[in-house]
């Protein structure tokens, strides 16, 4: 997940409030490190990783990625922030410290827009954890060097960067690199045991769905006067579409993936609606706060989407389908529960033990590498980023939008070229506001 | 900065339904003395004196706190201190090492929140509101850095795990997230508040001075005053929707377990000092265990007892996917929520500077 958990007063209060914390590492990654890979350990081989992208969820990345194995080391790290890279290695440090698995010199940690390039050409593997707008060029150089990828969800936020991932994933193929894309509930058992179930019937043909992430709110950073305004969007990244491409896709998308999954399609249209019915100010970019769509499957099945972020209403993320022979309720915490028609529960999922699924991510990664397999999951990567998008398109235009369309849409968020001199491609109007989607006149590109 | 829709629910249930209630009992407890009404399957515990030579002070009842800014109250009942045997007794059923051996502790008086702390009561704490409404020297009274009262980071996702929002109990916050709310009440009511303390919890929830309050193994009992495995459907169920303990307190036993201001030590009960302990407190240093009382929705009838306590583990945050993991979310702990206490004799500053704790990363 690429949603930072850091409040947005906290870097302001973190220093003083935080004087005189402990810091301490609980004993859950010292537990959790296998003992499986311990005699891998023994070989003169080590696997090097590089993290680019250094925010929280890239810190936990690296923090899975050494905990894979002893014979794993981080030798590159990547970031345009160089707080953000100080304060992740930090935290990588007070673990990793005194383990030869922290091995970033100085000069092997690289600050900028092209650090990525510098780092992805130390490692064997590299962590592609930045804000989504950036992920197809990132992806595209490491397959072109011949690295294997963990990337983060969603890997776009556009159709022309989709293209260039499944364009790159052709690369990837031939030159058999795992890729790992970070859409964990693939790796989840309760997820892995109901698609078995659903392969053997037990519900049936899926029929219908419905894919929740309504939750309340969400993180937002404040502008500061000393940032210019292109450092201000990387801050508050959440709220602009280059970078992050709306909740629908950046968050919901887990969700939009699963109904894909489970369904063994993608969907061939989508209409919906959503809006700004609270989060209105400007601080707030240009994304909605709910969306609701309707997905349409080439058999027929419908799957209806809803996503939203406002504080005190109803929430549920999880997803469920009807089929013609029962009924699944399953969510990310572990639960899937089979009802038959008649609401008699018929299987039901004990996950209280289940592994971390981002832990499993990632050793599924290595353990591919060092076996010499192939895990690749560009395809699914990208096209569910795809549908995501497709989605976003519906509730922004209020047209119906299919997907080859949505494929082949010259609608470009990305400028090619990105550096600190660049004007960001969206600006806000004279009192500070940014163009929102208008449903009915926003154009179908 | 939420809809203030249901805080209007919120105002109804609680003037019309927990207040009377809990008077009309107590009422009843101390017409008739209570040991009565409840099943006593602890024959074995003394009842105090104190309950006879207690009189009835009028600046120690109940009451309602408003918090400034919002329709939303919270319901504060009065616990007489005295002194009782904590611990399970030897060949209790369900006896659990950690339990025992029996102590005599005595613990202070104190008000209590009649129940686990709501979604409505938690979600009052933002910091939007704090800034603006928490003058500096209100904080210095208390000895609370401005800093140290920020909101909790939102998490990502639902919060509620699916099984509901209004009216329900808060869960899955972290032990300090909890500290900080306490904090950030005392602010906001000018009144100190804290998490209870093992010993004022289960003390409370055995009913203080009556003692009688632990319907070990009546399992008809059990269902007509709690929340367990066998009744709740995998679900917590909304605060005080079954009867309370005979102070008028709800849910102790069951529905969420609830946060303590302790460490967590397997070995409580021999760490304790003197023929009778005098408040003890185990002051967290570590961030994990820290101790968690009673049973919740997802436990079985034999959990669902005053004695019942847990140290926390950073298993609770296992689906974390940043590091540090969230200072203020488990993602893994949907069965821990907390209530307050307030002391009925408000300590020195530097007293409660002590139970401001401070944060302690988890990597």
């Amino acid at each position: 997940m690429k949603t930072n958990d850091t409040e947005k007063k906290i870097e302001i209060t973190r220093r003083d409030f935080v004087k005189g914390a402990t810091m301490t590492a609980s004993g859950l990654l010292l537990g959790s490190l296998p003992l499986s890979s311990s005699a891998y350990a023994a070989g003169s081989d080590m696997i090097k990783v590089a993290l680019v992208g250094c925010g929280g969820r890239g810190t936990g990345a690296a923090f899975n990625a050494l905990a894979a194995g002893s014979d794993i080391k981080l030798v590159a790290m990547a970031d345009v922030f160089e707080n953000r890279l100080e304060e992740s290695y930090s935290r990588l440090f007070q673990r990793f410290g005194d383990s030869e698995q922290l091995d970033v010199p100085e000069d092997h940690k690289f600050i900028g827009f092209d650090g990525y390039k510098k780092a992805t050409d130390l490692a064997d593997v590299v962590l592609l954890v930045t804000p989504p707008g950036f992920c197809p060029r990132h992806y595209k150089y490491a397959v072109e060097k011949g690295k294997h990828v963990f990337m983060e969800k969603p890997v776009a936020t556009d159709a022309p960067g989709v293209r260039t991932v499944l364009e790159s994933g052709k690369i990837a193929r031939g030159k058999k690199l795992n890729v790992v894309v970070g859409l964990q509930r693939r790796y989840q058992n309760n997820y892995r045991e109901i698609l078995r179930r659903i392969h053997n019937r037990e519900i049936g043909d899926i029929v219908s769905g419905q894919v929740y992430w309504n939750q309340g709110e969400l993180w937002m950073r404040e502008r500061k006067p000393e940032y210019s305004e292109l450092e201000y969007q990387m801050r508050n990244w959440y709220y602009f579409n280059w970078l992050c491409g709306d909740h629908i896709l950046e968050q919901h998308v887990h969700q939009i993936d699963v109904a894909n999954w489970f369904l063994g399609q993608y969907p061939e249209k989508a209409q919906g609606m959503g809006g700004r019915e609270v989060r209105r100010g400007k601080e707030y970019g240009q994304i909605f706060d709910h969306h609701f769509v309707e997905f349409t499957y080439p058999g027929g099945a419908v799957i209806a989407s809803q996503c939203r972020q406002i504080p005190g209403c109803f929430m549920r993320v999880a997803e469920e389908f009807q089929g013609t022979r029962g009924v699944l309720s399953i969510d990310g915490s572990n639960n899937a529960i089979i009802r038959d028609r008649n609401q008699n529960v018929r299987f039901e999922h004990d996950g209280l033990e289940d592994p971390n699924p981002y832990q499993q991510e990632i050793d599924e990664l290595f353990e591919s590498i060092r076996r010499g397999h192939v895990i690749d999951n560009t395809d699914y990567g990208a096209k569910s980023t795809l549908a995501g998008v497709m989605g976003r398109m519906a509730t922004y235009t209020g047209q119906m939008i299919d997907w080859d369309a949505a494929l082949h849409s010259q609608d470009k968020l990305v400028p090619d070229h990105i550096d600190w001199d660049i004007e960001p491609p969206v600006l806000p109007d004279e009192n500070g506001y940014y163009p929102i989607p208008i449903p009915g006149q926003t154009p179908v590109l | 900065m939420s809809g203030n829709n249901h805080t209007s629910i919120v105002k109804k249930y609680v003037t019309e339904s927990v207040i009377p209630a809990a008077a009309l009992l107590l009422l009843v407890f101390f017409a008739t003395g209570c040991s009565k009404l409840f099943g006593t399957a602890e024959t074995d515990q003394e009842i105090p004196g104190a309950a006879t030579e207690h009189e009835i002070d009028p600046d120690f009842a109940a009451y309602t706190q408003n918090i400034h800014g919002s329709e939303v109250t919270m319901d504060m009942v009065p616990v007489q201190g005295g002194t009782f045997t904590m611990g399970l007794a030897p060949g209790e059923e369900g006896k659990d090492s950690h339990e025992g051996p029996q102590r005599r502790v005595s613990v202070g008086s104190f008000w209590m929140t009649s129940h686990e702390i709501s979604w409505e009561q938690y979600e009052l704490f933002h910091l939007e509101v704090v800034e603006k409404e928490i003058a500096e020297e209100q904080l210095d009274r208390f000895g609370i850095e401005p800093d140290a009262i920020v909101t909790p980071s939102p998490p990502w996702g639902d919060k509620t795990f699916g099984m509901g929002r209004i009216g329900y109990p808060a869960v899955g916050m972290t032990h300090y997230a909890a500290v900080v709310y306490a904090m950030w009440l005392t602010a906001k009511t000018g009144e100190f508040h804290r998490l209870p303390t093992e010993a004022e919890w289960e003390y409370a929830c055995r009913g203080g001075i009556y003692q009688n309050y632990n319907l070990q193994g009546d399992a008809m009992a059990l269902e007509e005053y709690e929340w367990f495995r066998g009744n709740s459907e995998n679900s917590y169920q909304k605060v005080a929707s079954k009867k309370p303990n005979p102070l008028g307190l709800y849910d102790l036993k069951g529905n969420v377990a609830e946060w303590t201001m302790d460490e967590y030590h397997d070995d409580y009960h021999d760490r304790l000092d003197g023929e009778i302990a005098d408040n003890p407190w185990f002051k967290p240093d570590v961030l994990y265990p820290r101790a968690v009382r009673g049973g919740s929705y997802r436990d079985p009838a034999g959990d669902i007892r005053c004695t019942h306590r847990r140290g926390s583990d950073g298993h609770w945050s296992r689906n974390d996917p940043q590091i540090p993991r969230s200072m203020w979310w488990h993602t893994d702990a949907p069965f821990v929520g907390f209530r307050l206490v307030r002391p009925k004799e408000t300590p020195s500053r530097e007293e409660m500077m002590e139970y401001w704790i401070l944060p302690i990363f988890d990597f």
